[in-house]
């Protein structure tokens, strides 16, 4: 009778199933609309974050959470790009540009109520870059004088390093070089501050992977504190009545929702589930640009697309044969008919835009275009007229249909320009990281994000044997004006030295720079106060509802 | 038979063991490590994280490392998701996929079995071809497309259900339908294939000749032996239901073991890897043996086998 039972549980089930779908057939209001009226925002957060301890989150999604949770020394106001308080309430530095001493704000609080001290910024810095912490940013603080000292272990006294609290209020910083960006780069969470006392009541300080950021263990500093944190559902985090500009706040709390599918973060805005969203689908960008040019918002984004060639292999060893390649594709087609997100060609390797207003301008001495003509008489020069005698060349990507389109438009641009047999090879992402680190590529796709807002985030990559050159590239001149750059105190003169170092590794062409990335994002209406940044940030302390 | 099953569990110890062993040794073979990102750490770094993840003790001693964890009950700390441990994620990620798992096995059965046998009651007729087509094409669609059509119909259109999550019941409709339609399709086929081979047997005909009734004659006697290769689909079918969708939870932002499952391969997440398959086959070991015993119940031959 088995079989029978097993029947009526299953129709049973099926008329408890119709019951559920009556329950849901009703339309409700949406859980954006009861959003709205309680002045909670819920946006969409990209993929699960990794962790939400600052000193040990790396992406980009994990930032935008801890912005709402913490706060550095300085904070940024989105609109101008200048550095405005945060925890320190002001600063000075000194004539040579390497020590700032700021002035911690007398109510500074943690999310407990526990005063908040110069202490607990060294105590932060020390714990970043303890040897054995393992932080993946900890490079970020190596311009500390010492830091990079302390972290390999060469020096174990701290009080060495350049940070210091002279009291309780004052913080003296003291740094290997002048560095123009220094006051731009504490809203990385890298400088963040974190809590001693909740550190050590769940590990220690030097000890990663504790349980002190769950929901009802962690203490913040930010604008809001964490409420809950349900993995892969939703984090949120509500007002931090010990935050000191808790009065200027207007959203009592904001909804994280990891919807790492693009699709379904599409699908749950357009249902009302969401005000804001981390990113668009591709296919969408048209329609809503069509149909809804109020909700799609495309801004310059700081970050750059490119391939890069192993310089150490044959063909690509060979200059003119890289430049070759990079005049020969049609970037403004690439961006007009492949990616349509409003990227903009790159011809250079450092986007636009690339210090804040009143920082000093910076341009990109040479320019890609494309030059059919140039580039195939360069490729002849190398010992390939018209493409004879090439090596069969492989792109290699990691595995994701945009990328593919990108390289099947350039694979046939170079079919058809320079005679070249190309094929593509996609790599699952650890893999492809591998190659490339391993140098085991001809080409590969490449992207970078700034780390903070200056050229030098992107011209750093390539000097040689850094970790990120990845091309195996090197050259004396470029490394030496780098080098020149750091010490330099004058702001314009140091660009000019960072411009000339571009101009190398344009004419160089270890890489081949593509299109500069926007950052393409749906926003509800009734949501104010979130100006377009290349940084692509989110100041959760601006934003409104307006109804 | 209760030797029958004590026999069957033993023997599923050697074969976790084999399992283990070959994940731990396949997932550091694989190129790429867990801390390689796109920003690239410093050699000091590496090395740093190497040390707190016990990464850079020869490769025997990690073994016998993790067997030793293993035989307490310790899975490890994930490495991706660091502020939690395997056991952690797999204690709140499986309840999830259970639930899912189950919804879509009522979806699967009920819809399956209606189909398969109403089919199978009237070969070759309308009554036949129209529920076997639905069934064709139910094996055909893939859920990731079956599911983003059901949002945009049921969800975006008609404004009936919600798009995603996993709190409300009705936020659970479309994802047990989704993740149940491709196994009603396969029960379906199933069940009409063994409803008519039994149908057609002598001690059917003999129990008509008795004069019972059609019903009494299908659910009595037709059913028994009729739902045999549905039960044997059940074992593997329930395991691969009840340990989640890496797509349809995807799909639906649900909270399930499915997602880690494959981002923790994607991710080289070690520990996370090896506690999921691990997991994962010790449920399906335990899905197969309970079929075997199903099985054996259903026909005593099998018991001897």
């Amino acid at each position: 009778m088995s079989a029978v039972k097993l029947l009526s549980m299953a129709l049973a089930a099926l008329a408890a199933l119709a019951a559920l779908a009556g329950c849901g057939s009703a339309r409700v209001e949406t859980k954006s609309d009861k959003g709205e009226q309680q002045n909670v925002l819920k946006m969409g957060a990209g993929a699960e974050p990794q962790d939400l301890d600052p000193h040990v989150a790396t992406g980009v999604t994990e930032h935008r959470i801890l912005m709402a949770l913490f706060e550095g020394l300085v904070s940024q106001d989105l609109t101008t790009l200048k550095p405005v308080p945060g925890m320190a309430e002001s600063w000075t530095v000194s004539d040579d540009q390497t020590v700032y001493t700021f002035k911690i704000r007398p109510e500074a609080k943690w999310s407990n109520g526990d005063p908040l001290t110069a202490h607990d910024f060294v105590y932060s810095f020390q714990r970043i870059l303890s040897p054995k912490f393992g932080a993946e940013y900890a490079d970020m603080l190596y311009y500390l004088r010492n830091g990079r000292e302390y972290h390999d272990g060469k020096i174990t006294d701290f009080s060495q390093v350049g940070a210091k609290a002279i009291d309780d209020r004052t913080l003296e910083i003291s740094l290997v070089n002048p560095t123009p960006y220094f006051l731009s780069m504490q809203i990385h969470n890298a400088w963040f501050p974190i809590h001693r006392a909740t550190i050590e009541k769940f590990g220690a300080q030097e000890k990663r992977a504790t349980p002190w950021t769950r929901a009802g263990n962690l203490v913040s500093n930010g604008p809001y504190r964490l409420e809950t944190w349900e993995p892969n559902k939703v984090i949120r985090v509500v007002k931090n009545e010990h935050y000191w500009g808790v009065d200027t706040l207007h959203l009592n709390a904001i909804e994280f929702y990891p919807i790492d599918s693009e699709l379904t973060e599409e699908h749950s805005f357009r249902s009302g589930e969401l005000h804001l969203t981390s990113g668009a689908p591709i296919s969408k960008i048209e329609v809503y640009k069509k149909e809804h040019p109020e909700l799609i918002h495309i801004n310059p984004y700081f970050g750059s697309y490119f391939y890069r060639f192993n310089v150490t292999k044959k063909p690509f060893d060979d200059a003119r044969v890289r430049r070759a390649f990079a005049l020969a594709i049609d970037r403004g087609s690439i961006v007009k008919n492949v990616t349509k997100g409003g990227q903009e060609p790159a011809g250079s390797l450092v986007p636009p835009n690339a210090t804040p207003p009143g920082e000093g301008v910076y341009t990109s001495p040479v320019t890609l275009g494309m030059n059919v003509e140039e580039a195939r008489k360069l490729l002849a020069e190398a010992g390939y007229p018209n493409g004879q005698g090439l090596p069969h060349i492989e792109i290699l990507i990691n595995t994701l249909e945009s990328h593919k389109q990108v390289a099947e438009a350039i694979q046939n641009m170079w079919k058809v320009n320079l005679n070249a047999d190309v094929t593509i090879a996609n790599q699952d992402w650890k893999v492809y990281l591998s190659s490339l680190t391993k140098l085991d590529y001809q080409i590969a796709r490449s992207s970078w994000i700034g780390d903070y807002h200056d050229p030098f985030t992107f011209l750093d990559c390539f000097a040689t044997d850094r970790g990120n050159n990845r091309t195996g590239y090197s050259s004396v001149a470029y490394d030496n004006l780098l080098e020149k750059s750091r010490s330099t105190k004058d702001p314009q003169e140091r660009l000019k030295l960072l411009e000339q170092a571009e101009g190398i590794l344009i004419t160089d062409a270890p890489i081949m720079p593509i299109y500069f990335y926007t950052r393409i994002y749906l926003q509800a209406p009734e949501l104010k106060g979130l100006p377009p940044n290349p940084i692509g940030i989110v100041d959760f302390k601006t934003l409104f509802f307006e109804r | 038979m209760a030797k029958f099953i004590i026999g069957r569990v033993l023997e599923t110890i050697p074969v976790l063991l084999i399992i283990v062993t070959m994940t731990f040794f396949l997932v550091r073979l694989a190129p790429g490590g867990p801390f390689d990102a796109e920003r690239n750490v410093t050699e000091e770094t590496r090395r740093q994280l190497n040390e707190q993840y016990n990464l850079n003790a020869p490769l025997w001693r990690q073994y016998t490392d993790y067997l030793g964890h293993l035989i307490h009950g310790d899975l490890g700390p994930s490495f991706k998701n660091s502020s939690r441990t395997v056991n952690e994620v797999i204690g709140a990620g499986f309840p999830v996929s259970l639930e899912l798992g189950l919804y879509a096995l009522c979806v699967a059965l009920t819809i399956g079995l209606a189909a398969g046998i109403s089919a199978a009651l009237r070969p070759n007729t309308v009554r036949d071809y129209a529920p076997m087509t639905f069934a064709m094409a139910g094996i055909c669609i893939p859920n990731f497309v079956l599911g983003p059509l059901l949002v945009l119909v049921f969800a975006l259109w008609l404004e009936w259900l919600p798009v995603s999550g996993w709190d409300r019941p009705s936020e659970k409709i479309l994802p047990a339908i989704t993740l149940g339609a491709t196994y009603a399709a396969y029960i379906a086929r199933l069940s009409r294939g063994g409803m008519l081979e039994i149908l057609s047997q002598d001690f059917i005909r003999t129990a008509r000749a008795k004069g019972l009734s059609e019903a009494r004659v299908v659910l009595r006697h037709a059913l028994r032996g009729g739902l045999q290769p549905v039960v044997s689909f059940l074992g593997p079918a329930a395991a691969g239901l009840l340990s989640g969708s890496f797509v349809v939870e995807t799909i639906f932002q649900i909270p399930g073991l499915g997602r880690y499952f494959v981002q923790g391969a994607f991710n080289r997440d070690y520990t996370l890897i090896m506690g999921t398959v691990l997991f994962y086959a010790t449920l399906i070991l335990i899905f197969n043996m309970a079929v075997d015993v199903a099985q054996a119940c259903l026909d005593p031959r099998q018991r001897r086998a």
